[in-house]
């Protein structure tokens, strides 16, 4: 009976201990910030390094004189480290590298893969960096403010009211379906062309249910072009999934939709 | 209670804001040629005559007749049978869509051929290969011999389900064939298939012949012709071959047109150095005069519904472009840039004109919006003219002469045809040179 109860007794002990030594490990790998932070970084450097390094340094030199220890971002890291080999401690740097993550999500720094597709815009005008930078602060701001209210520590998965995509992932987006959409061209352009298309998404981009909301237009009489057009458009979105969305943020962009309009491209 | 409405307002605003799906704009795509695969169609182990069938390859034949015209449009890329991967009765039951779509295809045609009672029966399925479903089925039966017409009336129907517009593919070109030296020119009425196939001579080749053009039956041809000459306009019905002259006109008529419903033929009548635009009944034979100037008019075109023509006339002093009502009225010129131009063609969409351009010793071919607006210049050469449209307002043909080097060798006159965007500029395989080429409209409607 004691003996059993022992067994027992350690048997429990042992699966309490494995499911606590494991089960941590399995929460905590999803949670994980995405590794594409240290590539951005290296980009951030080189562009900020180039331009103004002569200037910065003198800055940095004038700082330094003041306040040995005030560490400017702009200052080359081999600089650093030949000026100051006694210090760099951990901790200290760990905070630098945070900081410059941080700034890193301001869009000034659009990936360049990012700005090369979005040259279809560019003729459109403005300097989208520029919105995208204004945007992308208010929502930084927002999120702030939202941390300091409700104490929601996870950033922009739990972030309702900022249902958007920024400048650049919509860019990325579109730019994906470009290349994928082959626009039948016998269509009447001096009809309405809009097909509207709702998707719901699965996290890594694939579609699970494609949608045409307008539906009924499809069978109407003498709308033949419209079947046509919705047709081409549903091929475009399923030859290009998984589609180019945010690695974060699937709550934001699960369900997404497509307006597909080819008149000012069939008016030449 | 103030309080509770405007809380209610603005949950409601809060919770629409959060549900509001992201909109994202799709306005441009590509314009590359959609990846297409045509499975050989199989013949069926049922049919009459099963061995010969198969020895004679119909269903390969069909698929290739369909597969180079989607290739002469530009607008598609059939891919390579070496890389199918079904066999094409499997295929055509139900395709397995995962496995053509590794090879990059779009959409797939496939196909069975049936004889039987001496009658042969084709039936085709176009499948959407990303969506993975059927989108179109039809089946046509006929008398065997006419096997290449149902592989062209197959790629009108596949044309127009995926392109919105309505094919050519089942059309005939009418066109001027020559023969011989460029000063002792044999010139002879011709007619082909619009992919170059079965071309059949209409006259001996004795007397010059000039500008045939289709009546919209596609069973009358209306051209004009040196005989005894005497310049003047011919009637010509292709099936039984008899021949008449179109009006009692006291001197030269040339440059005939049939009116779109072909009820009339409209012409220019030169006389004494000056010639108007005339047309004719072709059932009462009642002969009215449109134009009455001083100028040259000639080159008269309706629009596709009746109530305009297009003209070119040199009344402001070089030659130019004009439009005015079918009874003549509110003439109005509609070309102003520099150069000359001539051969006004109204699209059968209504929307262009096709026009010939002579500028600085150089020819376009090029279309403008009806009112003159728009113009575009879709190619450039040293000799080409007399632009005529496919039956769907896509494709222009024309004729292109190349220059004799000083023994008088080397001239050449071929058909040439160009899509309305300035892409796609083909050669139109013929037996011997050609020119005035004219596209009938679809033999099947």
């Amino acid at each position: 009976m004691s003996r059993g109860l022992i067994f027992s007794f350690l048997f429990h002990t042992l699966v309490i201990f494995i499911t606590a030594m494991t089960l941590p490990f399995m929460m905590r790998e999803p949670i994980d910030v995405p590794p594409i932070v240290s590539v951005e970084l290296i980009q951030i450097k080189d562009k900020t390094f180039i331009p103004y390094a002569p200037k910065a340094r003198k800055i940095i030199e004038k700082v330094k004189d003041d306040n040995k220890r005030v560490v400017s971002e702009q200052a080359p890291p081999s600089a650093k480290a030949k000026e100051k080999p006694d210090r760099i401690p951990l901790p200290e740097d760990k905070k630098e590298t945070k900081q410059i993550v941080k700034k890193k999500q301001n869009p000034e720094e659009i990936k360049p893969q990012i700005r090369q597709s979005s040259e279809f815009e560019k003729e459109e005008l403005f300097d989208t960096n520029e919105i995208a930078a204004l945007i992308d602060k208010a929502k930084e701001e927002q999120a702030e403010t939202q941390k300091k209210n409700s104490q929601i520590t996870q950033s922009n998965v739990k972030t309702p009211f900022a249902k958007a995509l920024s400048l650049s992932e919509e860019d990325a987006l579109r730019a994906q379906i470009f290349g994928c959409w082959s626009v039948p061209l016998g269509l009447p352009y001096d009809k309405d062309l809009l097909v509207r298309i709702k998707l719901q998404l699965k996290p890594d981009g694939r579609i699970l249910k494609a949608e045409i909301l307008d539906h009924a237009r499809m069978n109407t009489p003498g709308q033949s072009f419209y079947k046509i057009l919705a047709e081409s458009a549903l091929r475009a979105v399923r030859i290009c999934q998984p589609l180019k969305v945010p690695p974060t943020g699937y709550d934001r962009w699960k369900d997404l939709q497509l307006n597909f309009d080819p008149t000012e491209m069939l008016k030449g | 209670m103030k309080k509770t409405i405007i809380i209610f307002i603005f949950f409601v605003l809060t919770i629409e804001n959060a549900f509001s799906l992201i909109k994202v704009d799709i306005t441009r795509g590509n314009l590359d040629p959609l990846p297409i695969a045509v499975s050989p169609l199989h013949i069926d182990n049922k049919s009459e005559d099963f061995k010969s069938l198969k020895e004679k390859k119909l269903g390969e034949e069909i698929s290739k007749i369909i597969e180079k015209n989607f290739k002469s449009t530009g607008l598609f890329n059939p891919l390579k049978k070496d890389a199918f991967v079904q066999k094409p009765d499997i295929a055509h039951l139900k395709p397995r869509f995962e496995d053509w779509r590794l090879i990059k295809a779009q959409a797939l045609i496939t196909g069975k051929i049936v004889v039987k009672d001496k009658k042969l029966k084709v039936e085709f399925r176009l499948w959407d290969l990303t969506a993975a479903k059927e989108m179109l089925a039809l089946s046509f039966t006929t008398t065997p011999t006419n096997w290449r017409r149902v592989a062209h009336i197959i790629s009108d129907k596949i044309y127009e389900r995926l392109t919105g517009e309505t094919g050519y593919f089942d059309t005939r070109i009418i066109y001027v064939s020559e023969k011989g030296p460029k000063d002792q020119r044999v010139k002879k009425l011709a007619i082909m298939d619009q992919d170059g196939h079965g071309t059949k001579y209409l006259t001996l080749g004795n007397e010059l012949v000039l500008t045939p053009r289709f009546n919209p039956t596609n069973q009358l041809v209306t051209y004009m012709s040196y005989f005894k000459n005497m310049p003047r306009v011919y009637l010509l019905d292709i099936e039984t071959g008899i021949q008449e002259v179109v009006g009692n006109f006291p001197g030269m008529t040339f440059a005939p047109r049939f009116s779109p419903d072909g009820k009339k033929i409209i012409m220019s009548f030169a006389k004494d150095g000056n010639s108007d635009i005339y047309s004719m009944d072709m059932e009462t034979r009642v002969v009215e005069r449109i134009t009455d100037h001083s100028a040259i008019d000639t080159s008269p075109s309706y629009s596709p519904d009746g109530k305009y023509i297009c003209f070119n006339s040199d009344r402001s002093g070089l030659q130019q472009i004009y439009t005015m009502r079918s009874d003549g009225s509110q003439v109005k010129r509609i070309t102003f840039g520099s150069g000359i131009y001539g051969t006004p063609v109204w699209s059968p969409r209504g929307d262009l004109i096709a026009f010939t351009k002579m500028r600085k010793g150089k020819f376009y071919i090029g279309v403008m919006r009806s009112d003159g607006t728009g113009e575009r210049l879709l190619t450039e050469n040293y000799y080409q003219e007399a632009p005529s449209w496919s039956p769907n307002g896509r494709v222009l043909i024309f004729y292109r002469e190349t220059k004799s080097d000083s023994k008088g060798k080397g001239f050449t006159a071929k058909l040439w045809s160009i899509d309305i965007t300035g892409y796609n500029e083909r050669l139109v395989k013929t037996e011997t040179d050609a020119s005035d080429p004219s596209w009938s409209s679809l033999l099947s409607k």
